[in-house]
């Protein structure tokens, strides 16, 4: 089976992120007075080809941990795992 | 070694910037530079090693989260586990912590902009023996070599946008306790203060030992330091550190 996987990773909750602050920063300059606790992450999006979703998952959450985050600073989470239909778009 | 100065390694990896400067200033010390490619086996004979700043890969994921994995990278890592003196500077720091040969993480400035000017940096004690003065004596294992006499300031240059060391409360307390702290930001007379902490670094950590004391990362760059014809010679410590310990650690082995 074939998985497109979305992967969220940001700065530890605690940490200081400049980008959310600087985002933050600029909100109220365009009219935005009510926003407050601006995060700034990345996000992943990968295909997997495994035999069912718990090895997906099970793979994912290990790359995350040794390579697409730094567990030291940043927290990662898996918030779309959805198996591809042979023959829809973007399949091959 | 022989009577010659060390065999420094300088790893480029694709994106280093200061790996050339790093390869003049080890000659200019006495040392004998020797250029290592990222996709090498091995460190060619080197006798300490140096990771050089820059931006590996784009920065691209992570600063340093893709060089951590380029072929060299293995044989650093053994002949650092081995007691091999590994010198990183700013990107090369960024790269030993993603590899786990440091403690901690490297993150965006507190200020959010990029920081590139001079600073001052004390040197800190590190925890066995007085090593103030004078080269290593015979048998003393590298690991116990400070940079230079504990609070002398040395004026070296930074140039960084992710240069805020962070790390857990439990490892900040073990750097502390181990005396793994190598330098801090300070005032030019050695005050270390929140004011003069360029990037919000935790304990206004400049550079840091890992806890056998054999690899140092720091971000400021001493490389661009050490010829008095370009201003302060701040880095020549730096440096004299990573020779002492390459021969320290040949003494040992005989």
């Amino acid at each position: 089976m074939r998985y497109r996987v979305v992967l969220v990773v940001r700065l530890k909750e605690g940490l200081l992120d400049p980008q959310g602050k600087a985002v933050e920063g600029a909100l109220p300059s365009l009219g935005w007075t009510n926003v407050s606790h601006v995060r700034v992450g990345k996000d992943v999006e990968l295909v997997v080809d495994a035999v069912d979703e718990a090895a997906v998952r099970a793979q994912v959450e290990e790359m995350a941990h040794r390579f697409l985050s730094n567990p030291v600073i940043e927290d990662a989470r898996i918030v779309e795992v959805a198996a591809e239909v042979a023959g829809a778009p973007g399949s091959p | 070694m022989s009577g010659r100065g060390p065999r420094v390694g300088v790893v480029t990896f694709p994106g280093s910037l200061d790996d050339r400067d790093a390869l003049r200033a080890v000659a200019l010390m006495g040392g004998e530079p020797v250029a290592v490619w990222h996709a090498d086996p091995d460190l060619r004979g080197a006798d300490a090693v140096i990771l050089p700043g820059g931006f590996s890969y784009g920065d691209y994921l992570r600063a340093g989260a893709i060089a951590r994995f380029a072929p060299v990278m293995e044989a650093v890592a053994a002949f650092a586990r081995d007691g091999g003196p590994v010198l990183g500077i700013c990107n090369g720091f960024q790269v030993l912590c993603e590899a786990g040969l440091l403690p901690g993480a490297l993150i965006r400035n507190r200020g959010l902009a990029f920081v590139c000017r001079w600073v001052h940096l004390r040197v800190e004690p590190r925890p066995r023996a007085g090593r103030a003065s004078g080269g290593p004596t015979d048998g003393e294992p590298s690991g116990d070599l400070a940079i230079g006499a504990p609070g002398e300031v040395l004026q070296v240059p930074i140039k960084h946008g992710e240069g805020q060391f962070v790390c857990s409360d439990e490892d900040l307390a073990a750097i502390e306790a181990n005396g793994q702290v190598a330098l801090r930001y300070c005032s030019p007379d050695g005050v270390v203060d929140e004011r003069f902490n360029p990037n919000g670094a935790l304990d206004n950590i400049a550079g840091l030992f890992n806890e056998a004391g054999n690899v140092l990362g720091l971000m400021p760059h001493p490389e661009h330091a050490v010829d008095p014809d370009l201003g302060p010679t701040g880095g020549q410590a730096v440096l004299r550190w990573l020779f002492d310990a390459a021969r320290a650690r040949a003494r040992v082995a005989g």
